[in-house]
């Protein structure tokens, strides 16, 4: 899949709740292919302390309108510019980047578990299961009810649940306590969350046999395998998070018997 | 249009326009971007004997304007380097250089007559200026005397063009400068990243797992243009001058400060055609001044100073 370097036009920017926002971008001309999981590298101008481009996870992508969008935490300055872009503001992206989530053949039961903002690359694979036949069911972790994302969409792909830590909204507890993870055997989880969050969920499905596959958010300078910063600790040694990743099956990471949330 | 031709040594290049080590992959990563073969040179990642994994993570922390790296020099060591990267960066049309890295002298050597053998690879930088390793690297580029022994022992073994790459982590630059020369390099190569730190106040720890690591882009580009300067002063061989080069005009300020050529580092991790764009830029800065050569520009402010003294 050929890298490119664009501007994109920002034709939507509003904030979804305290601290997430929902960033949408038309390409200039034909968006590129682009598969679930894969990231985008955006620069953000105007600032000393934004140097390095921020890797961001494609949160949807629409090949008609050639659109995609992007699902950000504030997370500093970067992110802040990121959130007052007005639309029909240029913002450059090398795009795409990363490997994707892998595929299922056959008819498989699909889970997916997404927690906070690590929901984002979440919608864009289970619309694209969706579109192949398969019928992911979702669940969903925030904090509390103030810090939840929309899930309307998350609805027309398969039925949703939800977890929250005070039990503002679903069940009370960690996605990993929820009651569907004990009712239902599912053959494969694909998640993406906080780091914690993830390293529980393969414990889950290290215990149940289930194949799992995470989406890590690595601190990254480049995002396409020059720099070699973004490494992550696997059994066949530092891979990188950006080239070798994002995506990563739990076997091949170190994280059996990892300390877990 | 100006000539861009140069020569490090017995070596031509094309353009005086050469990527980084550490901050080009093996230059297929930019095989998207742009055809690799247009820059007068590509420096592939520090390379060692055997392979290396690098530092834990988290190795990479941005600054205002640069970032602090302390990577470790992972590579996959030299049999895998002929085997499966050599075949393919022996197509480019552009002078190959492999950045050349050990724990010990021997490894060095050892390595430098390995690469001796390869003949798409006309020239190595020797990496005596690595700040993030804890033996070799920097240890041997900021002690004269270990300096000296391991360019006199590599230059021993290996007959191509040796570019010797410092450390700006020394009181007097120019005593390496002068070192490398008196040993029989055919050229130097600086700066190498500076030492430095960042501290994450939120958690109230080091922002990398090594907790020291080398600044590099622009925040480092007046102390590097300050070192070329005073090492091209010092030296009779070519210097390939680089840190915190991003545009055009960094980079001439560079050729008038004396580099023979430039390296583009961390800016291509950024803007991945930043080599490129600078390429064209020089020849387009040439023609407007109505030089001929870049070789009218290189130590231009030396020669003017001689001049107007």
């Amino acid at each position: 899949m050929t890298k490119r370097i664009e501007d994109f036009t920002v034709t939507g920017n509003r904030f979804i709740n305290k601290d997430i926002f929902l960033l949408e971008l038309q390409a200039e001309g034909k968006l590129a292919d682009l598969k679930p999981g894969q990231f985008v590298q955006v620069r953000v101008d105007g600032s000393p302390e934004t140097f390095l481009r921020r890797p961001l996870s494609i949160h949807d992508a629409d090949f008609e309108r050639n659109t995609i969008k992007l699902l950000v935490q504030l997370a500093g300055k970067g992110t802040e510019t990121l959130s007052r872009l007005q639309t029909g503001r240029k913002l450059n992206l090398i795009y795409p980047l990363g490997n994707s989530f892998t595929i299922p053949e056959q008819d498989e039961k699909i889970l997916l578990i997404g927690g906070g903002c690590g929901v984002a690359p979440l919608l864009f694979l289970g619309k694209h299961l969706k579109s192949l036949g398969h019928s992911p069911e979702i669940l969903l972790g925030f904090r509390n009810r103030e810090r939840m994302i929309e899930y309307d969409e998350y609805m027309s792909i398969g039925p949703v649940s939800l977890a929250t830590e005070d039990g503002s909204v679903g069940e009370k507890g960690f996605v990993t306590q929820h009651s569907l993870l004990a009712g239902k055997r599912f053959n494969r989880i694909y998640c993406c969350g906080p780091d914690r969050m993830m390293k529980a969920v393969a414990q889950y499905a290290f215990a149940n046999g289930i194949s799992c596959e995470v989406s890590l958010e690595n601190l990254m300078a480049c995002g396409f395998g020059a720099c070699l910063c973004c490494v992550v600790d696997t059994v066949d040694g530092n891979q990188c998070t950006c080239i070798d990743g994002p995506v990563f099956n739990i076997n091949k990471l170190k994280w059996q018997n990892s300390e877990s949330a | 249009m100006a000539e861009l031709g140069i020569s490090i040594g017995s070596l031509s290049f094309k353009n005086p326009v050469i990527t980084a080590s550490g901050t080009f992959g093996n230059g297929s990563e930019f095989d998207d971007f742009f055809d690799v073969s247009r820059l007068g040179g590509i420096v592939l990642k520090g390379t060692t004997l055997e392979p290396r994994e690098g530092n834990s993570y988290p190795r990479m922390a941005e600054t205002a304007s640069g970032m602090l790296n302390s990577v470790g020099l992972q590579n996959k060591g030299i049999d895998y380097f002929e085997k499966n990267i050599y075949p393919r960066v022996s197509s480019y049309n552009t002078n190959v250089i492999v950045n050349v890295n050990g724990s010990y002298v021997e490894d060095y050597v050892a390595l430098a007559e390995r690469i001796n053998k390869l003949d798409r690879i006309p020239a190595i930088e020797l990496n005596i200026s690595c700040p993030n390793v804890k033996t070799g690297g920097m240890a041997f580029g900021t002690n004269p005397e270990t300096a000296r022994e391991v360019i006199r022992k590599v230059r021993a073994v290996y007959s191509r063009v040796l570019i010797v790459k410092l450390s700006p982590n020394v009181t007097d630059i120019t005593q390496f400068a002068r070192i490398s020369e008196e040993e029989g390099a055919d050229s130097v190569s600086l700066i190498n990243t500076l030492l430095g730190m960042a501290i994450d106040a939120a958690a109230m720890k080091p922002s990398l797992s090594t907790v020291t690591g080398g600044l590099s882009g622009p925040a480092v580009k007046p102390v590097a243009l300050r070192m070329v300067w005073q090492a091209a002063n010092a030296v009779k061989i070519p210097v390939i001058g680089m840190g915190g080069i991003r545009t055009v005009n960094d980079a001439i300020e560079f050729f008038l400060a004396g580099a023979t050529a430039v390296q583009i580092g961390t800016a291509s991790l950024i803007e991945p055609g930043t080599s490129v764009d600078i390429l064209e830029g020089i020849g387009e800065y040439l023609d407007s001044k109505g030089f001929g050569s870049i070789s009218e520009i290189i130590g231009y402010i030396n020669r003017k100073q001689e001049r107007t003294i």
